[in-house]
């Protein structure tokens, strides 16, 4: 039957039908990772014992005809970067290859209120700093689409699983892109919220300013509904929004008339891969043609992006992770005094590049390079948000391409790192001005490698953007389809 | 802009108490110096006069009441700690005798 195909919206409403059971539908998801996870290896951790529980615990409600949440007996996992407590939480790093979470984070409680299937914890580039999940210590992801092409990352195990079926929904995190990205390489629906949007609270912190969780789902109707669960203000996370939560299911809305659109011209430059830029215009005729206003933008600092991101977020970053120094938790090597300790503890259980980053950030950070690299990183990001907010003067979302080429090759970029942040253009000045942003479906590469659309709205204004999208995705058919691996349905 | 010099990256190593090896040491500076080649575009645009923007966010301080709440379990809290003794982390000998 494929229930592992099916968005949770549809697996919902057949639970209250009762057409299948979440026992059912939870088996049928297993078989699939069983099928799929030796060729994509989405999964760093597998909670396959509690997911039946939680099954049967659904199951047994609705037997006894009680009311059941919208992804109660549905299931998803989270990304290994998100505390869970009592379930292993690694970030993908050797430094945190045994930590167990004694508490939850803020959105995995609020998961918990609805009572889904948990199916485990995904891989990721370590500590999310890459964009291909080559950087996990512990094994590659492979996109479903193609097993020899990355799937993106940092949120890579997150969006692998949900194209390959071995998850209805995940949750992933998003510090320069690492959601809407990988979205885009493995053909699913990814959302960074508004910064302060979604608690950061037992999110492993990467760079505090940027860094947001948010969902990775089959369509646009799911990503709603699970950011509507995600979404509030957290007493726990000083950085939290107090804004009311407005209902994004019921922005979901076929309707962008008289919509106006932003093309920012500086994100369609020489260079760009041809079939990229294809996809993202015929997008933009789409919405044209159901009647938004799509008009050409300026966003003149578009080129600093990637300078302003890579000092900001390292050197948040090195300090974030100043706390790994072998004494409280996490990994620790012995030496002959602390000092010693700490040096080899870092040394040996951080992976390349997060070691590269640390000594970026730190390098910004230190005396005499202080002014000439991280306060002007945070001068030119004023200039950046300033952009946007006189974008938004004008327009109501901006419409882009997500990253500037289909996925890679696995380890076509791996020896040069500054290649590899260039991928990053078209998605960290989100982070940066700290806006909501989609990436979905809108078209494949001649080697049926899918491309990413990114829809980018005001702060706090994910409800447009999610109208935008669903109005998009209702138009046409290829959001639907899913990679096969080869591997019977 | 002046190249980086492996005294720099030693002071930086340093500073973020990670270690380089000997082997690693050219192919660090050469990344770190291509990176910085790479940001140095920043310093073409004039920023004078603006305020520099480190959090998005209109959010100063965050208060709360000062007042004692539940808070983790001290053995939960302590039960990462890659060494520990009578509820206290233990580390190496800080202090000589």
């Amino acid at each position: 039957m494929k229930l592992y195909a099916k968005p949770a919206h549809e697996l919902h409403e057949m639970l209250l039908k009762k057409e299948i059971s979440s026992t059912e539908l939870t088996k049928d998801v297993l078989v699939r990772m069983d099928e799929t996870e030796d060729k994509v290896r989405a999964y760093i951790t597998e909670t396959r014992e509690t997911a039946l529980q939680a099954a049967a615990a659904a199951d047994e409600k609705l037997s006894r005809g009680e009311k059941i949440a919208y992804f109660e007996g549905i299931p998803g996992a989270i990304k290994d970067n998100i505390c869970t407590k009592g379930v292993k939480t690694t970030c993908a790093s050797k430094m945190l290859e045994n930590f167990v979470p004694p508490y939850d984070a803020t959105v995995v409680e609020h998961l918990a209120a609805e009572r889904p299937v948990i199916l485990g914890k995904l891989n990721m580039d370590e500590f999310a700093m890459g964009g291909s999940t080559e950087n996990s210590a512990f094994h590659e992801t492979r996109n479903p689409w193609n097993t020899d092409c990355v799937p993106g990352g940092s949120s890579g195990g997150s969006a692998a699983a949900v194209a390959a079926g071995s998850a209805i929904w995940a949750l992933g995190s998003d510090t320069g892109g690492s959601i809407r990205q990988p979205a885009s390489f493995c053909g699913v629906v990814g959302m960074k919220p508004t910064y302060g949007r979604v608690s950061r609270y037992g999110l492993v912190a990467f760079a505090s300013s940027l860094d947001q969780i948010g969902p990775v789902t089959r369509d646009v109707t799911d990503a709603a509904h699970l950011l509507q669960v995600i979404a509030g203000h957290d007493e726990y996370d000083s950085t939290s929004s107090a804004s009311e939560v407005p209902d994004f299911p019921g922005a979901l809305r076929e309707d962008v008339k008289g919509l106006k659109i932003g093309v920012p011209k500086e994100f369609f430059v020489k260079g760009m891969d041809a079939e990229v830029e294809e996809a993202v215009r015929g997008a933009v005729k789409k919405f044209e043609e159901l009647g938004a206003d799509v008009q050409e933008i300026s966003l003149p600092h578009t080129e600093y992006a990637i300078s302003v991101y890579y000092l900001i977020a390292p050197a948040e970053a090195a300090t974030n992770l100043e706390r790994y120094d072998g004494v409280s938790y996490g990994a620790r090597v012995d030496g002959a005094d602390v000092v010693e300790m700490m040096t080899k503890t870092r040394s040996e259980k951080f992976g390349e590049e997060v070691k590269r980053r640390i000594l970026i950030g730190n390098y910004a950070l230190s005396a005499g390079y202080y002014d000439a690299y991280y306060l002007k990183a945070l001068k030119v990001r004023r200039l950046i948000k300033e952009d946007y907010d006189k974008a938004f003067q004008t327009v109501d979302v901006i419409v882009a391409p997500t990253a500037p080429t289909p996925a890679y090759k696995i380890g076509e970029m791996t020896n040069d790192p500054l290649k590899m942040y260039l991928q990053d253009v078209y998605t960290v000045p989100l982070n940066l001005a700290g806006l909501p942003g989609i990436s979905l479906p809108c078209g494949y590469s001649g080697a049926k490698m899918p491309i990413g659309l990114q829809i980018i709205g005001k702060p706090l204004d994910e409800a447009t953007v999610l109208r935008a999208a669903y109005t998009y995705e209702q138009s046409q058919t290829f959001c639907r389809e899913m990679a096969d691996l080869g591997v019977k349905a | 802009m002046a190249k980086v010099t492996e005294k720099d990256l030693d002071m930086v190593a340093l500073l973020s108490r990670l270690e380089i090896p000997e082997t690693d040491k050219a192919r660090s500076l050469e990344q770190l110096d291509a990176f910085l080649q790479y940001v140095d575009n920043l310093s073409a645009i004039p920023t004078d006069d603006v305020e520099p923007l480190a959090h998005v966010l209109p959010i100063h301080n965050v208060f709360r009441e000062d007042v004692v709440r539940p808070s983790l379990d001290r053995d939960l809290a302590l039960s990462n700690a890659p060494l520990k003794e009578d509820g206290y982390f233990k580390v190496p000998k800080i202090l000589e005798d």
